[in-house]
């Protein structure tokens, strides 16, 4: 048995040894256990990409090494609530996903990739969400923002400082 | 054409169309078990072989073919790994197809691991489909439930498991060895060919992979057959011994400034103009369009005078694009500025290059640094000439490259300069009226002053397009 974790949870272990079969090697759950971490965390801190490979018997720096590849996992600190992926790439682009951008960032407070004081949103410039149907559009955790303006942007991040607040 | 019904599409609208039910209900999963138990893995290879069909996911090649390249006694497993990255800008169809119909893809994939010998599939699913991700599992789970995964399916004696392996946001993994390498856990840096993966892939085995569309195909073949395969889309040309025709239904995804963007079906070659008007209900808001992308953003770009040129795999190069790629047709009205589209183009590319090769490396980043320059009107002439130098020299096709990415970035450069030449010209001499004309190098670390942290947040505002 591996021993506790700081940041691990045997929960977390358990899930990234539940997905261990599908694969010949410990490797290739690199990535599986990276999304396990960051799912939970919101973020894969350096003492994290550790322990990871201390799960999956690699060193640190094969870890760490895929993991900076992707520019997906925060490391400094957790990334908002809600992680909100505004999309620039062409189709958004030429029906304002610029502005879209611009104005969330604004009323957030942010840059792209920044994270709101409250800790309740995260706007990240994405590149092409696979959505160009209904552009511009967010992807904010696991929904799909459709054919947004600057002003139904504005309400989903009132929506968002809501819930967080209640909480 | 005009009596075409959607067959790949079938179930888009159709309620609870993504259950087993539903797909049962609508013929799926007929011809799996007689294929499964009557025939030999090399009898499905022929009958893919044997309907023409290439590649849905960008590059055309013949899929039946690909799969010969599978050493014939190999020993040890085989992989089949199905390319969900989509990421193309502009293209979207495999997402629909996963939503709304995952049991045509799930046919798909198991009458190919039967084809190819593989007991195990990975999908490569990109981080930015959740829904998709939600769908596949739940059909996954069903067909396990159905015996239509598993061991012994439907009791052919065929096994196979299926594994949705989740990405994180990478344009590279859609490369199919950089799909690999990522899923192996590494970064997702494509590797040189040959060995190709049929011979060496996944795991140092052999590997293959193919498109979700392509799996799509696959299944509808089996059900319907070759000749209905064949009877879609545009022959062989007879001129051109080369040519494998461009054979079956696609996919084509339609965006930007049209009326009713979305997922069409068409027969392989039907004409931009024809999408536009007949799916896309004409260019938005009742302007005039200027210009297209052909099929996804790496392709190019078709001026308003080529939108005759048919979508099948050799139109698009015909009028000087790379190719039919992933079929995303995206619209660029009357209004749209060259200098805004390519700056776009540049920056996604810039963007997403993994860093492996130094010319696509630094080939789009300097790109999107001169666009940067250009459009705070500190454009020369000679810039464009730099620009056409960089699109040349860096790829595959130069031979400067491992993988077909700066291809990808170099055909927008290439294209919209020499197409738009005017365009950018005027607006350099128009935002530039003192220094158009000077051909001295730009001293570089007065181009990297311009990316100076302390204006960092003033740059990020200018370089926000205006379309």
């Amino acid at each position: 048995m591996i021993a506790a974790k700081n940041f691990l949870t045997p929960e977390m272990i358990a899930q990234i040894e539940a997905l261990a079969p599908r694969y010949p090697n410990r490797r290739a759950l690199t990535l599986p256990a990276l999304h396990i971490v960051n799912d939970a965390l919101r973020y894969v801190p350096l003492e994290a990409v550790v322990e990871v490979a201390d799960v999956l018997g690699l060193a640190p720096a094969d870890v760490q090494d895929t993991l900076s590849f992707y520019a997906f996992f925060p490391q400094d600190k957790p990334a908002g609530e809600v992680r909100a992926w505004v999309c620039r790439s062409i189709s958004c682009a030429l029906r304002g996903g610029e502005q879209v951008l611009e104005h969330l960032c604004q009323a957030a407070g942010i840059e792209p990739g920044g994270t709101s004081a409250d800790g309740a949103i995260t706007v990240e410039a994405a590149e092409c969400l696979g959505a160009c149907d209904f552009a511009p559009c967010m992807l904010a955790n696991k929904d799909l923002y459709k054919n947004l303006t600057p002003e139904t942007a504005a309400a989903f991040l009132r929506d968002v400082r809501s819930r967080v607040t209640a909480d | 054409m005009e009596d075409f019904k959607p067959v790949l599409l079938e179930a888009v609208g159709v309620p609870n169309g993504h259950t087993l039910a539903s797909y049962l209900a609508r013929g799926g999963y007929a011809p799996l078990k007689r294929l499964l138990t009557e025939k030999k893995p090399a009898d499905v290879v022929e009958l893919v072989k044997a309907s023409g069909l290439r590649g849905r996911g960008g590059a055309g090649f013949s899929t039946g073919l690909k799969w010969t390249f599978l050493p014939k006694d190999h020993t040890g497993p085989i992989y089949l790994c199905i390319n969900a990255d989509e990421s193309e800008p502009g293209t979207f169809n495999n997402r629909i197809l996963m939503e709304d119909d995952p049991h045509q893809v799930i046919e798909g994939i198991i009458l190919s691991a039967f084809a190819t010998r593989a007991s195990t599939a990975y999908i490569y699913l990109r981080y930015e489909y959740p829904r998709s991700w939600d769908r596949l599992q739940a059909a996954i789970d069903e067909a396990y439930a159905g015996g239509y995964l598993g061991p012994n399916i439907q009791g052919s004696g065929f096994s196979l498991d299926i594994y949705l392996h989740r990405g994180a946001a990478a344009y590279i993994c859609g490369e199919e060895t950089g799909l690999i390498e990522s899923l192996e856990g590494k970064r997702a840096w494509p590797r040189i060919k040959p060995p190709f993966p049929a011979v060496e892939g996944l795991f140092k085995q052999p590997t293959v992979v193919n498109n979700i569309e392509t799996m799509a195909c696959v299944a509808q073949i089996a059900r319907r057959g070759v000749e209905w395969f064949r009877s879609i889309g545009v022959p062989a040309d007879p001129k051109n011994p080369r040519d494998p025709g461009s054979y079956g239904p696609k996919l084509y995804c339609l965006s930007g400034h049209v009326e009713k963007p979305g997922c069409y079906e068409a027969p392989l070659g039907i004409t931009v103009r024809e999408l536009v008007d007949r799916f896309g209900g004409g260019v938005w808001k009742g302007r005039r369009a200027k210009a297209a992308i052909p099929g996804g953003i790496s392709m190019g770009l078709l001026t308003e005078a080529e939108f005759d040129t048919p979508l099948d795999f050799s139109g698009p190069s015909k009028v000087g694009c790379l190719g039919l790629g992933t079929a995303a047709v995206v619209v660029l009205d009357e209004t749209v500025s060259m200098i805004d589209f390519l700056h776009n183009s540049c920056r996604f590319f810039a963007h997403e290059s993994c860093g492996q090769c130094t010319p696509c490396r630094e080939g789009t980043s300097w790109s999107l640094r001169m666009l940067e320059r250009i459009k705070q009107g500190k454009g020369r002439l000679v810039d464009l000439d730099l620009l056409l130098e960089i699109g040349n020299t860096m790829g595959m096709m130069p031979g400067s490259t491992i993988c077909g990415l700066a291809d990808g970035a170099a055909w927008p450069i290439k294209n919209a300069i020499k197409k738009f030449h005017g365009e950018f010209a005027d607006f350099i001499r128009r935002t530039n009226p003192d220094g158009w004309m000077v051909t001295e190098p730009v001293p570089a670390l007065a181009i990297l002053g311009s990316h100076a942290s302390e204006r960092l947040h003033e740059r990020k505002k200018q370089n926000t397009s205006r379309f």
